[in-house]
């Protein structure tokens, strides 16, 4: 890779990466300012900013450098980019944040778009987690993870592929945003479980098998990375499609009688 | 004068919330002998390896499988706790004894399934296995022997209960 290619990623990637914060937060001050809305909670701004920096880490500056020729960097950065970014981000709420902003007669065309057969294909808990799961077991047990070092259009699709599946794998799972096409608990958290499986099942596939033109030394540290970094950023995502359950079955209070 | 009404209707509701305790405890038990086995062998011991060259195929999918469902099973059982304790229905024999029954289940299958047939790996490396293969699978009986016999103690627990009422 050249230093021109790594000037073009950053600027691909740095620069939209701000425009999303800015934009976030104008629309924050813009609806705050509406008195009928209620405040929009500080701590989904701090999500949102958080999300979208670590997912920069991943694709912009010295870790993004080093991960092109060490695979343990080239794991943090996934972690990053395609699992704790995605949460951070999908916990901000955006959708309902863009819905709020827009007025009505665009908001309406909006939520008709989301309720669309199109979206709900891709985030149908089985969809996201093919796209997810299924996208990384092709990138590291083919061929595709050296090709991604020399091509600077593969470079650019994986990454944007791995951010993607996941942000629609965490959406598709928890219910943050609006949600029209939904599933039961349990249906979710099937596919959930077998969705992690495949991630610890190629953890430590990775970990018996490197992928071309990785050291073995590397590939273990970065498999074992893999599977327990995944199992951290997972047990939050199940705290909370639990917790949702936990709050949706809550017994009704009864109402006093007598008085 | 309700809510003392209310306490009274939800103390018996361990009952009617039977299968919840049942299960909650074999899920979080489950998911604990998995926790376990994850901290104490293979971070704090260095007994258990992550990946031993000797594994077929299906052990490291039951391997996975087993891996994921731990974490739901830890965390899905604790929230099915919480769930019982404000409803007045937390029942601690039963859940205790669906505790021991699924901690049990899991290391037998562990070690014997998973550690024998599909060899994920071994329970310790370059010593004689056999006393540590007998320890872990006799212990791993005796909490399934244990927990079953609580769950039959607390269903006559019930019956009795109930008995006095029909009685009175």
């Amino acid at each position: 890779m050249h230093d021109v290619h790594f000037l073009l990623t950053d600027l691909l990637f740095g620069v939209p990466a701000m425009i999303a914060v800015g934009l976030y937060i104008v629309a924050v001050v813009i609806t705050n300012r509406r008195g009928r809305l209620r405040k929009w909670p500080w701590l989904r701004t701090v999500s949102f900013v958080a999300g979208v920096l670590f997912a920069s880490i991943a694709l912009v500056g010295p870790l993004s450098r080093q991960s092109y020729t060490d695979f343990t960097a080239h794991m943090v950065g996934h972690l990053l980019l395609g699992m704790l970014s995605p949460l951070l981000i999908a916990l901000a709420a955006p959708m309902t944040l863009i819905l709020r902003t827009l007025n009505v007669h665009l908001a309406r065309k909006l939520s008709l778009l989301l309720q669309s057969s199109f979206i709900g294909f891709f985030t149908h808990p089985v969809t996201a987690s093919v796209l997810n799961i299924g996208g990384l077991w092709v990138l590291y047990t083919t061929n595709l993870y050296s090709a991604m070092h020399s091509s600077l259009l593969l470079h650019i699709i994986i990454h944007i592929h791995v951010f993607l599946a996941g942000y629609l794998f965490t959406i598709s799972l928890v219910y943050i945003d609006p949600v029209f096409h939904r599933f039961s608990y349990t249906y979710r958290t099937v596919v959930f479980i077998l969705a992690l499986a495949g991630h610890g099942i190629l953890s430590k596939f990775i970990y018996a098998y490197p992928p071309a033109g990785v050291i073995e030394e590397q590939s273990r540290i970065g498999a074992m990375l893999m599977y327990y970094g995944g199992d951290a950023v997972d047990l939050l995502l199940i705290f909370i499609l639990f917790k949702h359950w936990y709050q949706s079955v809550r017994p009704r209070k009864l109402v006093s009688t007598g008085i | 004068m309700t809510t003392i009404h209310n306490t009274q209707v939800h103390s018996d509701n361990r009952a009617a919330f039977a299968r919840r305790n049942l299960w909650s405890g074999i899920l979080f038990g489950l998911g604990f002998v998995a926790f376990l086995d994850e901290t104490l062998f293979h971070q704090l011991l260095h007994w258990h390896k992550f990946y031993d060259k000797s594994t077929v195929a299906v052990g490291l999918i039951s391997d996975g499988l087993f891996h994921a469902f731990s974490w739901f099973a830890t965390v899905g059982g604790l929230f099915l706790v919480g769930d019982l304790r404000r409803r007045n229905a937390l029942w601690h024999k039963m859940w205790w004894g669906g505790k021991l029954l699924g901690a049990g289940a899991f290391q037998l299958y562990d070690g014997t399934i998973q550690h024998k047939i599909m060899r994920i790996h071994q329970i310790r490396y370059n010593v004689d296995i056999l006393p540590y293969d007998l320890v872990w699978n006799i212990s791993a009986a005796i909490m399934i022997l244990f927990g079953i016999g609580l769950v039959i103690s607390a269903r006559r627990d019930e019956r009795g209960r109930k008995g006095t009422f029909s009685n009175a």
